[in-house]
């Protein structure tokens, strides 16, 4: 029997960086499904937040555990960055990149290609160099990269920001059938908009603490504390 | 790609090294008269030896017989053969041939000299009138040669002002300088005959026995180095005094000047 | 004007004329650079890289002695590497003096640190594109330089052709540590010092012609080569 990954536990979690403290003390549970959207303004901590979820952030006290051992965990993790990182190569190469590292045989990364490329629209482009996609092009295939391997949690730093409304809709397409599909996703958002049409689940973080943690619906509607209030008022926070 | 680099490593791991070949440190000026062109393929056919040349400075070369990285050395500085032999590095000092220098300076000879009666002479007129005067500087035989010509002269290149100018490079090199310059300078004849951008210059004094310059052939003692090829050495010494050399040195000529005269003690 | 006309016509009717010794030089001009350029780059490429990725308590301190070692003379690396070599030196019993061996070893001193550092400055700015992706996806540290050096191939070949412009182009090294021995060590550059010296300037152009035309034909091979099967910018 296969360990799942989730729940997943930050216990006591602080990110200090020269001198200042960006994050935390953290301590929350992550349930085995749900798809939860990290609100904040913009340096709230939200990034650095995910990247200490991720591994990818130095922790200066308190831990991450998740229910699977250490190793198989990282391999069960998937992360798209703010802006995505294309390799230098062709889309067929980047999208088999995380299934090719693995070993796995060319025919069967194809297979899987493929199949992602027609799932994005990219099927055409497939040969084409990464770089040279649109915005929209490149976050889709950072997020079928990322899906690739069939990850049980994946991380989203804002995928949407600075993006046209047609990809901002086939992302959230691709993002909610992942969903439905049983993948936890946990993503990073100041559109509210966006947040109310995906969250099942909310976080609320403002000068790296988390202020108001639930349902999404309920905290949408009931928002517990005073600044998630003015958040959702549009207030600015300082 | 894959090929290029098999075919490379191939061709590197045959640099094989022939049947019988000796090296042998010269000076530039040996080989800038053309004289080992027609004397190393006479030697391949007599003695089956391929001898290789390093060119060098004397200096250098004395500095390549006392590590043993050559055979024998071909060099003309008396005093420093001399050395080299005392101290054990050469078996021992066997004198082949001597060509001789000349003193080079620009048609019009501002320093006025042409009708010098000796080379120290013809020096002295040079310091007198200042005139640009290229050294080798190079501690070659033919810069010791020139700096021992200046001390018969009685006079000190190092307080020289900028007329004297040490350019610390080869005979051919400094040639150059010279015709660039407009200089005086001092040369073995072979060099001068053999150098093509020779400008506004003219040989202007020779014939003083003071500019003789005596060639002569050591091999390097293997007591020092056990690895040299002492036998390829004494052949080659053998066959550098015998009659088919002396042929080829007193009878090589260029534009009709005969540049060596053999003298070795058969 | 007219030495450089003379130097040009001299270069062409070596060529056309097919002078076996000009075949001659040219080739081990070849041997020597392109064996010390492989060589060199095997060392340099993962070196370069490993540099750009991995932190080390002295890793400052290592990269300014590599870029310092870029301007290194020649003739001092030809020196050392005689000194090394000579029949009194410690590698004297190799007697590998005089042959085109020493003047590979030396061009391999002379052009490694040259093609590590502008392999490491490539790297650098590549890794730090790369960077969280690679970790984010679990990668080992042999993985990531393997993949830093397929995607950054381009880098890596203007890094390479650098050092191998740099050992063709050597005289100053591989005169001491070769000798420029007729028929055994003597190569493009050491010929045109020669006739220089000598002042037949005319063949000494002709050699330097011949010169800029391999290290351009040798260029356009490799681009040539190396081109991949897809057309288009990275």
């Amino acid at each position: 029997m296969v360990t799942p990954l989730m729940p997943a536990h930050m216990r006591d979690v602080t990110v200090t960086r020269q001198g200042k403290q960006v994050l935390g003390p953290v301590d929350l549970t992550l349930g085995q499904s749900g798809f939860t959207i990290l609100l904040g303004p913009n340096g709230a901590g939200k990034t650095t937040f995910l990247k200490a979820l991720h591994g990818l952030e130095r922790l200066s006290t308190g831990s991450v555990t998740w229910s699977a051992p250490d190793d198989v965990a990282r391999m069960k993790q998937a992360y798209v960055f703010q802006s995505p990182v294309m390799l230098r190569r062709s889309v067929r190469a980047n999208l088999g990149y995380p299934l090719a590292i693995l070993g796995q045989p060319k025919a069967q990364v194809n297979d899987a290609v493929e199949a992602w490329a027609t799932r994005i629209g990219l099927t055409a482009a497939l040969d084409r160099p990464a770089t040279g996609l649109s915005g929209g092009e490149k976050q889709k295939l950072a997020l079928a990269r990322a899906l690739i391997r069939d990850p049980e949690i994946l991380l989203l730093d804002e995928p949407c920001s600075n993006l046209d409304g047609r990809s901002v809709k086939d992302i959230e397409a691709l993002l909610t059938a992942a969903h439905q599909a049983g993948t936890r996703i946990v993503m990073a958002t100041h559109d509210l908009g966006q947040a109310r049409r995906l969250a099942t689940e909310i976080l609320f973080l403002f000068k790296g603490h988390i202020h108001e943690a639930g349902p999404a619906p309920d905290a949408f509607d009931a928002p517990q504390t005073p600044e998630f209030k003015s958040f959702l008022n549009g207030d600015i926070l300082i | 790609m894959k090929s290029l680099i098999t075919a490379l490593v191939v061709a590197l791991g045959t640099t094989a090294v022939q049947a019988d070949t000796m090296k042998m440190a010269v000076t530039t000026s040996f080989n800038n008269s053309g004289l080992s062109d027609v004397l190393l393929p006479a030697i391949k056919e007599d003695l089956d030896l391929d001898v290789q040349l390093l060119i060098v400075g004397t200096g250098q070369a004395l500095r390549l017989g006392e590590a043993g990285d050559v055979d024998a050395i071909l060099v003309h500085s008396k005093k420093a053969e001399e050395a080299f032999v005392a101290d054990g590095y050469g078996t021992h000092r066997r004198e082949i041939m001597y060509n001789d220098f000349v003193l080079i300076g620009p048609s019009d000879d501002p320093a006025q000299i042409k009708d010098s009666e000796a080379a120290k002479d013809a020096l002295a007129r040079i310091e007198k009138a200042q005139a640009p005067f290229v050294s080798r500087g190079d501690d070659s035989g033919t810069h010791k040669k020139e700096l021992s010509l200046w001390a018969g002269a009685d006079l000190a290149p190092a307080t020289f002002d900028e007329w004297y100018k040490a350019v610390g490079a080869g005979m051919g090199a400094s040639l150059n300088t010279a015709a660039g310059m407009g200089a005086y300078i001092m040369s073995d004849r072979a060099s001068w005959l053999n150098f093509d951008n020779k400008a506004d210059l003219a040989i202007l004094f020779a014939g003083d026995p003071v500019l003789f310059n005596q060639y002569a052939y050591i091999p390097v003692n293997p007591e020092k180095h056990a690895h040299v090829n002492k036998d390829a050495a004494a052949q080659l010494e053998g066959w550098l005094v015998g009659d088919r050399a002396k042929g080829l040195i007193d009878s090589y000529t260029i534009n009709g000047e005969k540049l060596f005269t053999f003298n070795a003690q058969q | 004007m007219n030495d450089i006309w003379a130097g040009l016509s001299s270069a062409f009717w070596l060529v056309v004329t097919g002078d076996p010794d000009l075949i001659e030089i040219t080739l081990r001009s070849l041997q020597v650079s392109l064996t010390a350029l492989v060589i060199a780059s095997a060392i340099a490429l993962p070196f370069g890289t490993w540099l750009a990725i991995r932190r080390f308590r002295f890793r400052r301190t290592a990269i300014a002695v590599l870029n310092s070692l870029m301007g290194l003379p020649p003739v001092v690396v030809g020196l050392i590497v005689y000194l090394l070599l000579s029949r009194s030196g410690p590698f004297g019993v190799l007697g590998l003096l005089f042959t085109p061996t020493a003047m590979i070893i030396a061009q391999v001193i002379i052009i490694t640190p040259l093609i590590a550092s502008i392999t490491h400055q490539a790297m650098r700015d590549l890794w730090a594109e790369y960077h969280d992706l690679l970790i984010s996806l679990n990668t080992t540290p042999t993985r990531r330089i393997l993949t830093l050096i397929s995607d950054g191939r381009r880098a890596l070949l203007t890094a390479a052709l650098a050092g191998f412009g740099r050992a063709i182009g050597e005289v100053g090294a591989i005169m001491i540590v070769g000798g420029n021995i007729d028929h055994a060590t003597r190569v493009l550059t050491t010929s045109i010092a020669l006739e220089t010296g000598k002042g037949d300037f005319a063949l000494a152009l002709g050699l330097g012609f011949v010169l800029i035309a391999l290290a351009l034909t040798v260029n356009l091979i490799i681009h040539a080569l190396s081109r991949t099967e897809r057309e288009g910018r990275w």
